[in-house]
C-alpha cells in the first residue's frame, strides 16, 4: 500500500512539475502613473521608473548600487585633460521599430536634450558638452567647455537616454528605444504593458510580459498586493502594512534607500514666503521625527538639508532648524506675521497626504493656518510644478545628486539666490574632489542656513514583492523599476 | 393619550445620543480634536482614550463627537435645502396638475434621478474642489426632487377634497390654497421624508468623504476616518469599528424615527388603530 502510495506520488509529481514551470510576467505596482513617456521631455519620476533600462537607454547607467556601468557604450575612453569623452558603442544594435543604432543617433540625442529650445527636465545635465561628433558609426566623441568629475554619472540619467530621431516625435505617447523590452501598451489610468524585446542586444531578460499597474490609494494598493494581483510594489504607499507583508512568508519586504529628499516646498513668489524669518519659523515649527512617525511609520532619515545622507559628502544639518515652536512663534511675532494663512497642496503620495496633515497640525500650533487641497497627481504637476500656483507643497526630489534646482530661479519653487548660483557654477567646473566636497558642503549649508524650504526626511524605499522575485533594486539610485534582472526563482 | 410606537422611542434614543454627542462637541471634547500627539498613537481603547486613538495620536472619541456634528450639519442643511427647493416645486406641479408647468416640474425631477448622484457630486467637487459646503451643494440637490414628489402626490389627493374645492369657490387663489390648506396637511408626510432623507444625508456625507470629496482635513469627518482606517484594520481594528458603528447606529436611529413618525402621524394609519 505504502508502496502504491509512492509511485502515486511519484506520477503526480511528473505530472504536476510542467504546472510549475517558472513564470514569465511580472505585474508590477506604482502609485503615481506616468503623464507621458518620454523621459527626454518630463520631470515626473514616474516616467522614468516605467522607461529606464526597460525601453531606453543611455551611454552609461546606474546599476542597483548606484554604480555606474556600461550602458550603450561599451567603455569609455578620458583624456588626460579630462575634456575628451570617446564611447565605442555597442554593435548590432537595434530602435524597437527596427531602425538600426548608430553614433548619428547619439549626436542627435545630446544635441537635442542642450539645445536652446530643449523640452529636458534636467538641461544642466549637457551643460558642460561643448561638440558631440560621431568619428565613425561606432564611436562618439563627446568634447565638454571644463572638465566634469561627474559627466558619465549624468549621461546614465533616465533624462539621458538614446532616442532615434526617426521615432522622437511619438515617444510620448509610444515609446521607441534600445532596451531588453519594448512598449505594448497603456490603458491610461489603470495600466501600462511591456513585452521582451526579441532583438535586445544583450542578454535576454527573464520576463516575457511586464505590466505595470497604477494604483495610488493605499488600501487598494494593500487589497491588490493580498490578492496577487501585483507581483511587487517597489514603493508600497502604506507603510503601515509592511510589517504584516513582513510576517507573511509569501512576501518579502525590502527596504532601502531612495535619493528622495522629501520637503516642504515653499513659493518664494509668496510675499510673507520671501521673508527668511517666515520661512525659519516654518522650518522650526516641524517636528520631522513626527512626520516619519506618524506618516512613514518611522521608514524615513531626517534631513536638514537636500542631500542624500548615504552619499559620502552628506552633512548633518539638522540641528539648524531643530524643532522649536516658541522660536517660531517670536520670528512670526516679529516678521508682523501672526495669523498667518497658507495655501498647502498635496499630491497622492502617503507621504504627502498624511505628512500633510501632520505638517499642518505643526504649522497650527505656532499660529499658521493652513488650507490643504489634496490634488490628482496630473493636476499636482499643472497647478504646482508647472503653473507654480501653490504656497506650500510636499514632495520627494527622487533625481540623484539634484542640489541644483536650488541654483534654477525658473524651477517651480522659484528660490532666486546670486550665492547659490555662483557655487554651482563653481562646481561645474572643479573636477578636483576635495574641492568638489568642500563646494558641495557650502551648497548644503547655503540652502540650509536661508531655509529656502523645510526639510523634512529622505524617502525610504519601501517595497513588497512576492516572494519568489529575485532581481528588484533594493535602493532607488533613481528613480527606476529596472526589470532587466528580474526573474521568478520558481 | 396614545402610545406612540416603540420604535419611534428607539429611533429617537439613538438620534438623541448623536446629537448630543454633536452639541456637546461645541463646546468640549475629551482631547482638542485637531491636536496630534505621534507618541500616543495607535492605541487600543483605554482609561485615558476611550476610544483609543488614530495613527495620528488623535483621540477618537472627540473625533467621532465632531464627526457626528458635520454629518449632523451637511444632513440638516442638505435636507433643508431639498424641502425648501423641492415642497414649493411640488405643490406648484399639484396645483397645475395636468398642465405645462406640471409636465415641466416633473420631467425635470426625473432628469435629476436619472444621473447618478456621486457622478453629479464628483462633477461638482471637481469644479468646485473638495469641501463640506459643495457636498452639501451635492447632496441637497438630489433631495429636491424627492420633496418634489412627496410634495406632489400628497397635495394631489388633497386638491380632490371637497374643503379645497370650496375654498377655490370661495375665491383663493392656487397659490394661497397650496400655502394655507394644502402644505399644513402633507405637513406629516414631509416630516416622515425628512427623518428618512436625514439618514440618506448622513450616509451621503460618509461616502463622499470616504472617497476624499466631502469635509477636509483637519476637519475630522466619519467617511474620512473610516477611508484611513482601512489600511491598518488588521493592527487597529478600534479605527474602523467604531465610525462604521456612529454611521450605523445613526441611520439606524433616524430610520427607525422615521418608521415610528410615520405610524403616528399618518391619518391613514392612525384611523386603522
Amino acid at each position: 500500500m505504502l508502496r502504491r502510495l509512492k509511485i502515486g506520488l511519484a506520477v503526480l509529481a511528473l505530472v504536476a512539475t510542467p504546472a510549475l514551470a517558472q513564470r514569465t510576467d511580472i505585474s508590477v505596482g506604482m502609485v503615481l502613473e506616468p503623464p507621458n513617456l518620454d523621459p527626454t521631455s518630463g520631470a515626473a519620476a514616474a516616467i522614468r521608473e516605467v522607461t529606464y533600462s526597460n525601453i531606453f537607454e543611455g551611454l552609461t547607467r546606474f546599476g542597483p548600487d548606484g554604480s555606474i556601468l556600461p550602458g550603450l557604450a561599451h567603455g569609455w575612453d578620458v583624456s588626460d585633460d579630462g575634456l575628451t569623452y570617446t564611447f565605442p558603442l555597442r554593435e548590432g544594435v537595434q530602435f524597437h521599430d527596427g531602425t538600426p543604432f548608430s553614433a548619428e543617433d547619439v549626436v542627435f540625442s545630446l544635441e537635442r536634450a542642450r539645445a536652446e529650445d530643449s523640452t529636458n527636465a534636467q538641461k544642466q545635465l549637457f551643460a558642460a558638452i561643448e561638440t558631440v561628433t560621431a568619428l565613425d558609426p561606432l564611436t562618439v566623441e563627446v568634447t565638454l567647455s571644463q572638465p566634469q568629475g561627474a559627466f558619465l554619472f549624468n549621461m546614465a540619467w533616465g533624462d539621458a537616454v538614446i532616442m532615434s530621431p526617426a521615432s522622437v516625435a511619438s515617444n510620448a505617447t509610444n515609446p521607441v528605444g534600445s532596451g531588453a523590452f519594448r512598449f505594448l501598451r497603456w490603458v491610461q489610468g489603470d495600466r501600462l504593458e511591456l513585452e521582451r524585446n526579441p532583438d535586445y542586444w544583450g542578454e535576454a531578460p527573464a520576463l516575457e510580459r511586464a505590466t505595470f499597474r497604477f494604483i495610488s490609494d493605499p488600501s487598494a494598493a494593500f487589497a491588490a498586493m493580498m490578492a496577487g494581483d501585483v507581483d511587487a510594489f517597489p514603493n508600497f504607499p502604506a507603510p503601515e502594512s509592511l510589517a504584516q507583508f513582513e510576517a507573511d512568508p509569501r512576501f518579502n519586504v525590502i527596504v532601502g534607500s531612495t535619493e528622495g529628499e522629501t520637503i516642504l516646498s515653499m513659493n518664494h513668489q509668496n510675499p510673507a514666503l520671501a521673508d527668511i524669518r517666515v520661512r525659519q519659523a516654518i522650518s522650526h515649527a516641524i517636528n520631522r521625527q513626527d512626520i516619519i512617525d506618524g506618516a512613514m511609520f518611522g521608514y524615513g532619515t531626517p534631513i536638514g538639508s537636500h542631500f542624500a545622507p548615504h552619499h559620502p559628502d552628506y552633512l548633518d544639518l539638522t540641528a539648524n532648524s531643530p524643532h522649536d515652536p516658541e522660536a517660531a512663534r517670536a520670528l512670526l511675532a516679529e516678521a508682523g506675521q501672526e495669523g498667518l494663512t497658507l495655501r498647502l497642496m498635496l499630491p497622492p503620495p502617503t507621504y504627502a497626504r498624511r505628512g500633510g496633515e501632520i505638517v499642518a497640525a505643526q504649522l497650527r500650533a505656532v499660529g499658521i493656518a493652513t488650507e490643504i487641497t489634496n490634488l490628482e497627481w496630473a493636476q499636482w504637476l499643472e497647478q504646482v510644478f508647472r503653473g507654480h500656483d501653490f504656497d506650500l507643497t510636499i514632495i520627494s526630489h527622487t533625481e540623484p545628486m539634484d542640489i541644483g534646482i536650488y541654483a534654477r530661479d525658473e524651477y517651480y519653487f522659484q528660490y532666486d539666490s546670486a550665492d547659490m548660483k555662483a557655487i554651482m557654477a563653481e562646481l561645474e567646473v572643479t573636477s578636483d574632489p576635495e574641492a568638489r566636497t568642500a563646494l558641495l558642503h557650502r551648497a548644503q549649508r547655503h540652502i540650509a542656513e536661508d531655509f529656502v524650504v523645510a526639510f523634512l526626511f529622505q524617502l525610504a524605499k519601501t517595497g513588497v514583492a512576492n516572494a519568489d522575485i529575485e532581481g528588484l533594486w533594493e535602493n532607488a539610485p533613481v528613480p527606476a523599476n529596472d526589470l532587466t534582472g528580474v526573474r521568478w526563482a520558481r | 393619550m396614545r402610545r406612540a410606537p416603540l420604535t419611534l422611542w428607539i429611533g429617537a434614543a439613538l438620534t438623541g445620543v448623536f446629537a448630543l454627542a454633536a452639541v456637546l462637541s461645541l463646546l468640549w471634547t475629551p482631547y482638542d480634536v485637531t491636536a496630534m500627539n505621534i507618541g500616543a498613537r495607535l492605541q487600543a481603547p483605554n482609561a485615558q482614550h476611550w476610544f483609543g486613538t488614530d495613527h495620528f495620536g488623535r483621540d477618537v472619541l472627540s473625533m467621532i463627537m465632531v464627526g457626528a456634528r458635520i454629518s449632523i450639519a451637511v444632513a440638516v442643511v442638505a435636507v433643508g435645502m431639498g424641502m425648501v427647493l423641492g415642497v414649493p416645486l411640488g405643490l406648484l406641479a399639484a396645483a397645475n396638475r395636468g398642465g405645462l408647468v406640471d409636465e415641466v416640474i416633473m420631467r425635470g425631477n426625473d432628469l435629476i434621478f436619472a444621473f447618478p448622484a456621486l457622478v453629479i457630486a464628483i462633477l461638482i467637487t471637481a469644479v468646485f474642489g473638495p469641501s463640506a459646503v459643495n457636498a452639501i451643494i451635492a447632496i441637497g440637490i438630489f433631495n429636491t426632487p424627492v420633496f418634489a414628489r412627496v410634495a406632489r402626490g400628497g397635495a394631489l389627493s388633497l386638491w380632490t377634497l371637497d374643503y379645497i374645492r370650496a375654498a377655490e369657490v370661495s375665491g383663493k387663489g392656487k397659490l394661497r390654497i397650496s400655502a394655507e390648506h394644502i402644505l399644513p396637511n402633507i405637513a406629516n408626510l414631509l416630516i416622515v421624508q425628512g427623518t428618512i432623507q436625514f439618514s440618506l444625508g448622513i450616509l451621503a456625507e460618509a461616502a463622499l468623504s470616504y472617497v476624499g470629496l466631502g469635509a477636509q482635513p483637519p476637519m475630522p469627518s466619519w467617511g474620512r476616518m473610516l477611508a484611513e482606517a482601512q489600511t491598518m484594520i488588521s493592527f487597529a481594528p478600534h479605527l474602523a469599528i467604531l465610525p462604521g458603528l456612529a454611521i450605523v447606529l445613526t441611520v439606524l436611529g433616524l430610520n427607525l424615527m422615521g418608521d415610528g413618525l410615520r405610524d403616528s402621524l399618518d391619518p391613514k394609519l392612525r384611523r386603522a388603530r
